[in-house]
C-alpha cells in the first residue's frame, strides 16, 4: 500500500511547512511561499510601478506641450517619490498584507510571531526594498548611476558581490526570508485553498463488515492512503488502482468471501478502519501506521 | 448512515457555520473588509474561532484527512482577515505622530545621540579641513549641493545665493523638492544599511556633517559665517535630526545584529527593525517640514533675525517634542 503514494510527497517538494500560533492559542501551518512565487508577485508589482512612473511622466510632459511653466516639476518629484516609496506599504496594509501582485499570485504576509499583522511591521519591512531590490537593479541596468569612473573594480566586485547577496537572500535563508522579512519580523506564505468534499464514510449503509481483528492490520497512514484512492479522479487506470489495493487489503486481513464491487469494498473497509481508529484516539491510543 | 462515527457526526453539527465563514472569508479576499456588512463584520470573529475550536477538535478526534485540511485551510484564511492590518489610517498616523513617534526617538537615543555625536564631528571637520586647505572643497563637496558655490566664487555671488536675488524662486521650490526627496531617500537607505553592522551608517553620517562644515569653511573666509548658518539652520534643524535619526535608525539595527543581547539575532532584528522603521518614517516627515522651509520661507524671508528665531523656535519645538510627547499613559 505504501508505494502507491507518499503522502508526504507534496509537502517536501513544493512547500517549506511553518506554524504560527494564533493569539488563541492554536498552532496553524502555512506553506511558505516559494522564492519563484515571490519573483512573479514582485515582477508584477514592479511593472506597476513603472507604469504608474511613466504615466505620471506623461502628464509632466504633456504640461510642457500646453506651454505651462514649471511648477508642476516638485509634483511630479513628489508623485515618483510617493509610488516608489508607498506603493508596497498603502497595499499590505491596505489589503491585508497583499499587494496587486501577491494577491494575483496569492501570497499573503504574516507576522512571525503569530497575531495581528501591524503597521510598522509593513512599513518596516517596505524600507529595506530600497537596498534589496532597487539598489540591485539600478546595478544591473544602469551601473553608471552607482559607481563613478573613479570606482576601482574590486570595490565593484565586493560591492556587487554583497548586493546579489542581499537580494538573493531568500534563496539561502531560513523560511525564504528577504531583509525586510527579517527586520519586520514577517513571513510571506501561500494563501491556502482547500474545498470541502463530501465524507466518504458517510454515503450508504455498509455492505461489509469487519471484525476488530481485521481492521487491526492499519494505522492511520494506510488510512490516509486509502482516502486518497477513494478521492482520485475516475480514470481506466484508477479502476485498476482500486482493483490492486483491494486485492491487497484483503490478502492483509485475510478476507475470505467474494467481493461484488470493488470500489464499494474499500469504501466500507475505510469507513470502518476509520471508525475503528477514531475509537482508539478517544482513548488517547492513535496509531501511526501498521508498524506501530 | 453509520452509527459510531464520531468525527462524522462533528461535522454534521459544524459544517453550516464552517460554510458562513467560508462565504464571509472569500468576500473580504475579493473586496476587503468592507464587503461586508456591520453585521456580518461583526460575526466574523466569532465565527473564526468557532472554526479554530474545530480545528482543534478535528485534529483530537477526526480522521477525514479532508475535513482537517478544509478547516486549516480556513482558519489560515480567516487568520488573514481577522488578524489582517485594518485600522484606519488616520488613526495609525494620529497615533504615530502623537505618540509612537516620540517614544521611540526617547527609547533609542544612545543611537540617535551616537549619530548626532558623528555629525556634529563631520561638521567640525570639514570646517577645520577647508579653513586648512580650501583646495580640498571640491573634493569634499558634490556639485549638485555645492549650487556652483566654492571657494572660488565671489563675495557677491555667495551673498546673492543666501539671500536669493538670483531670482529663480520657481527652480528653488523644485530644487527643495529635490532635496526632499533625495534626502528622504538618503534616509531610507541609512537605515537599510544598518544592515552591514552600521559601518557604512557612520561614514553617511560623517559626510553629512563634512559637507556642511566644508560649506561653512567657505562662508566663513568671506566674513559671511552668520548670514550662512542663518541661511541653513532654519531648514537645517529638522534635516540635521532626520539625517540623524535615520543614521540612529541603522545604530539600532546594527545593534541587533551585533549584540542581540537577549534573544537571538532573528528576534532580536523583528523586535528592533519596526522600531528603526519608525524612526524612518518620522525622519520623513521632518525632512518633509524642512523642505517646506527650504521652499517657501527661505525665499520669502530675508531679515537675519527672523532666520535665528525660526532656528531657535525649531529646535525648542523639537526639545519639547522629542522630550515630553506622548509621555504619561
Amino acid at each position: 500500500m505504501k508505494a502507491l503514494r507518499d503522502p508526504f510527497e507534496g509537502n517536501v517538494g513544493a512547500a517549506l511547512q511553518r506554524e504560527v500560533v494564533t493569539p488563541e492559542g492554536v498552532p496553524l501551518l502555512w506553506s511558505v511561499a516559494t522564492v519563484g512565487d515571490r519573483a512573479v508577485a514582485f515582477v508584477i508589482d514592479l511593472a506597476l510601478v513603472i507604469a504608474s512612473f511613466a504615466g505620471l511622466w506623461l502628464v509632466a510632459v504633456a504640461a510642457v506641450f500646453a506651454g505651462s511653466t514649471d511648477w508642476w516639476l516638485p509634483f511630479v518629484l513628489l508623485g515618483l517619490f510617493l509610488i516608489r516609496n508607498t506603493y508596497f506599504t498603502f497595499f499590505e496594509l491596505r489589503w491585508q498584507g497583499a499587494t496587486p501582485g501577491k494577491r494575483i499570485v496569492g501570497l499573503r504576509v504574516l507576522d512571525r510571531r503569530g497575531g495581528p499583522l501591524r503597521a510598522d511591521a509593513v512599513v518596516a519591512r517596505n524600507l529595506t526594498r530600497e537596498l534589496e531590490t532597487f539598489l540591485p537593479l539600478t546595478v544591473l541596468l544602469a551601473p553608471a548611476q552607482v559607481w563613478s569612473d573613479a570606482v576601482p573594480g574590486w570595490v565593484k566586485g565586493l560591492t556587487g558581490l554583497w548586493l546579489a547577496v542581499a537580494a538573493l537572500l531568500p534563496l539561502f535563508s531560513r523560511d525564504r526570508l528577504r531583509i525586510g522579512d527579517l527586520v519586520a519580523g514577517t513571513l510571506v506564505v501561500t494563501r491556502p485553498r482547500v474545498a470541502l468534499l463530501a465524507d466518504l464514510a458517510e454515503s450508504r449503509p455498509a455492505r461489509h463488515e469487519f471484525t476488530a481483528g481485521q481492521l487491526r492490520a492499519y494505522g492511520e497512514y494506510e488510512l490516509h492512503v486509502l482516502e486518497d484512492v477513494l478521492r482520485a479522479e475516475r480514470t481506466p487506470e484508477h479502476r485498476r488502482t482500486i482493483a490492486a489495493v483491494a486485492a491487497k487489503v484483503r490478502e492483509k486481513i485475510g478476507w475470505g468471501e467474494s467481493v461484488a464491487d470493488d470500489e464499494v469494498f474499500l469504501a466500507d473497509f475505510y469507513a470502518a478502519e476509520r471508525a475503528h481508529l477514531e475509537r482508539g484516539m478517544l482513548l488517547g491510543k492513535r496509531r501511526a501506521d501498521k508498524h506501530a | 448512515m453509520r452509527a459510531g462515527l464520531r468525527s462524522a457526526d462533528f461535522r454534521r453539527e459544524r459544517e453550516a457555520s464552517w460554510r458562513r465563514l467560508e462565504g464571509l472569508v472569500a468576500r473580504v479576499e475579493r473586496g476587503g473588509l468592507r464587503a461586508l456588512g456591520g453585521d456580518e463584520l461583526a460575526r466574523l470573529p466569532a465565527l473564526y474561532r468557532a472554526a479554530l475550536s474545530s480545528l482543534s477538535v478535528a485534529r483530537a478526534i477526526s480522521l477525514d484527512r479532508n475535513v482537517v485540511e478544509y478547516l486549516e485551510a480556513l482558519c489560515a484564511r480567516a487568520y488573514c482577515c481577522v488578524y489582517g492590518t485594518k485600522r484606519h489610517l488616520r488613526e495609525v498616523a494620529r497615533e504615530f505622530v502623537a505618540e509612537r513617534f516620540p517614544r521611540t526617538v526617547r527609547r533609542y537615543w544612545r543611537e540617535v545621540a551616537l549619530a548626532v555625536a558623528l555629525l556634529v564631528a563631520g561638521t567640525g571637520l570639514g570646517l577645520a579641513l577647508v579653513t586648512r586647505d580650501p583646495e580640498l572643497y571640491w573634493s569634499l563637496v558634490p556639485d549638485s549641493i555645492a549650487q556652483s558655490r566654492d571657494p572660488a566664487s565671489t563675495t557677491e555671488e555667495l551673498r546673492d545665493i543666501l539671500y536669493d536675488r538670483v531670482g529663480w524662486k520657481q527652480a528653488l521650490v523644485t530644487f527643495a523638492t529635490f532635496l526632499f526627496t533625495h534626502n528622504a531617500q538618503v534616509g531610507i537607505f541609512s537605515f537599510a544599511l544598518g544592515f552591514l553592522a552600521g559601518v557604512p551608517v557612520v561614514l553617511l553620517a560623517l559626510w553629512n556633517g563634512v559637507i556642511l562644515g566644508a560649506m561653512g569653511a567657505v562662508h566663513h573666509e568671506r566674513g559671511l559665517g552668520a548670514d550662512f548658518w542663518g541661511w541653513v539652520l532654519p531648514h537645517g534643524v529638522p534635516e540635521l535630526s532626520a539625517i540623524a535619526l535615520c543614521g540612529g535608525a541603522g545604530f539600532v539595527i546594527a545593534r541587533s545584529l551585533v549584540f542581540p543581547g537577549r534573544h537571538g539575532r532573528l528576534e532580536s532584528l523583528a523586535l528592533r527593525g519596526r522600531d528603526a522603521g519608525v524612526l524612518v518614517v518620522g525622519a520623513i516627515g521632518m525632512l518633509f517640514v524642512a523642505g517646506l522651509i527650504e521652499g517657501i520661507f527661505r525665499q520669502t524671508v530675508h531679515s537675519m533675525g527672523a532666520r535665528y528665531a525660526l532656528v531657535a523656535a525649531g529646535t525648542l519645538a523639537e526639545v519639547l517634542y522629542f522630550g515630553w510627547a506622548g509621555r504619561g499613559r
